[in-house]
């Protein structure tokens, strides 16, 4: 044999024998998943993923998390805040690693986590008290399959805002503002007369928050999401009127036109910069809107239920957030005491401008009211008339689906009966998988 | 001896390469529906039937493709008219080059954040200067129609990489020997004679590397979709490779989805043997 092929030939062996060892130690298991989940020793590091952008922020996240480590000298608490987008494929792709103990769960992934095995199983933590102390739609956020699996942290749903010196700049006044019918009505005059271009704007980006946006238009048109077996049911009238009703919006040169690349924090500047005078957003918005430092139109933003439709329904997404616990957590003990002082009633009261609190008690404390008084009054009528989206372990990729076909309808390209038929078709066959 | 110092590099290549590549291509086998799952079910080539008779699959193949063609079009024509100028002989040649190296330095999410700020339909500085110059009468959402958006991605994307494509025909550029060049004058010949005739040939074999290597690189992009316009409007934007991550990691798909890597990696071998098949039949060819 040459040199060449003597090489080569050894070569090849080396790379089969590699190989072979490579597959034979992926033969152990597909994943490599190991239950490797254990409770700790109530000491030691807590990794908490946090959200960025509405409710808290990350001055409160770190405020809180001081607070704790001063309270329980023995336990480090690292923060890591991502933005909503990217906070569902965070935790997934982090579950095996365990790189955190306590992730922050939106009230529609309970379903899919708890299925998937990425976050623990807490019903034996939560205290009996809870259940009469808290808002009832609280801690139903992560209630799954007759198991609690996270504590409501971040109580939410979309609010109304409206700049009210452009509304009392053309006579009108917020009485006005009590149906969608209404607004449209007032935005017309304040386009004709104040040269505010697009008054309404929307975060209607391909993301999740297109569909609470629907879902709040949906509820407003009498609809659901699902009926009583489980299928989707958007295609019906009122799913049609909502997107219809979109779109005419749209056409007429009511909304601003780039909602379709808005998420919320876009829609809060737009609104902030004068260029949009009715929005719908989280409840920390309005601390927002009139920070003088953040907002030119600090002092005229104001916040009422979201406007009822035809036949008066006016209900709020469930927009609710969760702390759990990841599965694999080595230091679940340390992780549920940061999750029971963060959402104590104390350290919510403290942050009431940012976030509303579970607990029935502080809506009616005057020295928190007093803190928040027009979100807070708002916020308690608007969490007892909810929609819900659908809550099971496909939620996300029918979503992606809703997601789409909504855009397609509002850039023009499907008629919306034809978008949301093949919303639906597509969506329950996912649900069926 | 030689053993124990090949034996770091070994480690690396199998370890960070090889394993977890035929790692992907043993899950594209079984039915994986989490990250943790311990139930996974062998399924042979089912995930690839999912994969291929998906029709977003084909579609954002589609775009890919396209994305890959003009992207790569728009990159050689504009970098050799750079290349070209950076050849020239000017005083501060070398502070030229060095301005026009600064895109590509650019890490590619900042590129992304910057040009999603510069397209923004609020308060985008490309609505600005078009408004201001009288161009446009109002602001356009630049990343608010499907096939607009893409073509903005593209104009991104370009932006950043036309300077590493100049800079490669640079080099080539330089190699062609001034003896040519006063032939061809002696000749008489016209400026785009000279190049049909001297330059284009003398540069292929630096515009065969170019393409196989930005044509790979344009089928896989990935993180600039992913910060500008996270595959919308209306998946307008999806390519290949965001597409198999949303199957993969945010579906949690992850047979399909590595059924999927697999299948871009097959794509791009079939590209890449069409080209140096092409390009071999070139006199001057490199390969």
């Amino acid at each position: 044999m040459t040199h060449h092929s003597r090489s080569r030939a050894r070569f090849a062996r080396l790379a089969a024998a590699s190989a072979a060892g490579a597959l034979l130690l992926t033969g152990c298991s597909v994943t490599g998943a190991t239950d490797s989940g254990a409770d700790g020793d109530g000491t030691g590091t807590v990794n908490v993923l946090l959200m960025k952008q509405a409710s808290y922020s990350e001055e409160d996240q770190q405020k809180i998390a001081d607070a704790f480590e001063k309270a329980n000298p023995d336990i480090d608490v690292k923060i890591t805040s991502v933005a909503y987008e990217a906070l569902h494929d965070k935790i997934t792709t982090a579950a095996p690693a365990g790189t955190y103990d306590v992730v922050l769960v939106d009230v529609i992934w309970p379903a899919e986590f708890a299925d998937k095995g990425i976050i623990a199983d807490i019903t034996d933590r939560i205290p009996d008290s809870w259940s009469d102390e808290m808002l009832g739609g609280a801690l139903e956020t992560a209630h799954y399959k007759d198991a609690y699996w996270g504590v409501p942290w971040v109580v939410s749903s979309k609010l109304f805002y409206y700049n009210a010196a452009q509304v009392e700049a053309v006579g009108a006044s917020a009485d006005d503002l009590e149906t969608w019918d209404g607004v449209l009505d007032v935005a017309r005059k304040i386009k004709a007369e104040q040269g505010v271009e697009h008054p309404l704007a929307w975060s209607w980006s391909q993301a999740e928050a297109l569909i609470c946006d629907y879902a709040q238009l949906l509820g407003a048109f009498g609809g659901e999401f699902v009926d009583a077996d489980g299928k989707l049911i958007i295609n019906d009238e009122a799913g049609v009127d909502a997107l219809t009703w979109m779109k005419t919006t749209i056409d007429e040169g009511l909304t601003n036109p780039g909602s379709t690349t808005f998420l919320e924090d876009d829609v809060l500047k737009t609104m902030s910069a004068g260029q949009a005078s009715f929005t719908l957003n989280w409840e920390s918005s309005l601390r927002d809107l009139n920070d003088e430092s953040k907002s030119s139109i600090a002092g005229d933003a104001a916040v009422l239920q979201t406007p009822a439709g035809p036949d008066g329904a006016r209900p709020s997404v469930n927009g609710n957030m969760a702390l759990a616990i990841t599965k694999n957590s080595k230091n679940q003990d340390a992780a549920w005491k940061f999750i029971e002082f963060a959402s104590s009633q104390d350290i919510q009261d403290e942050f009431v401008t940012s976030s509303m609190p579970d607990w029935k008690s502080s809506y009616e404390d005057p020295a928190v009211l007093a803190t928040n008084p027009e979100v807070l009054e708002v916020a308690g009528k608007a969490f007892d008339d909810g929609i819900l989206r659908p809550t099971v372990p496909a939620y996300n990729a029918v979503s992606q689906v809703i997601q789409v076909e909504l855009q397609n309808a509002l850039l023009g390209s499907k008629t919306p009966q034809q978008a949301l038929d093949d919303a639906v078709a597509e969506g329950n066959k996912l649900l069926k998988k | 001896m030689a053993f124990w110092l090949l034996l770091p590099a070994a480690v690396a290549v199998f370890g960070v390469v090889l394993y977890p590549i035929l790692r992907t291509l043993f899950i594209s086998f079984f039915h994986v529906d989490s990250a943790l799952a311990t139930d996974t079910p062998f399924v042979g080539l089912e995930n690839y039937g999912t994969a291929v008779t998906d029709p977003g699959f084909w579609a954002a193949m589609g775009r890919t493709l396209y994305f890959t063609v003009v992207s790569t079009a728009i990159e050689l024509v504009i970098g050799l008219g750079l290349a070209g100028l950076l050849n020239a002989k000017l005083r501060a040649r070398w502070l030229f080059r060095a301005i026009v190296v600064i895109p590509w330095a650019l890490p590619t999410i900042v590129n992304a954040a910057m040009w999603k700020g510069v397209f923004n339909a609020q308060y985008g500085s490309l609505n600005g200067v078009l408004t201001t110059l009288g161009i446009t009468d109002h602001y356009v959402a630049w990343l608010g129609d499907p096939f607009l958006a893409l073509n903005m991605v593209i104009l991104a994307d370009a932006w950043k990489t036309i300077p590493l494509v100049a800079f490669f025909l640079l080099a080539g550029l330089t190699t062609i020997p001034g003896e040519l060049y006063e032939a061809a004058k002696v000749d008489r010949a016209s400026w785009p004679r000279i190049f049909r005739s001297v330059v284009l040939p003398m540069l292929v074999p630096s515009i065969s590397i170019v393409l196989v290597l930005r044509t790979v690189e344009a089928f896989k992009v990935f993180d600039i979709v992913y910060a500008m316009t996270r595959g919308g409007p209306a998946n307008g934007t999806q390519t290949i490779a965001f597409y198999a991550y949303i199957k993969a990691f945010s579906d949690q798909d992850f047979g399909v989805g590595s059924a999927l890597s697999f299948l871009i990696v097959l794509a791009i071998l079939a590209i890449t043997t069409l080209y140096l098949r092409l390009l071999r039949r070139s006199e001057m060819s490199l390969l």
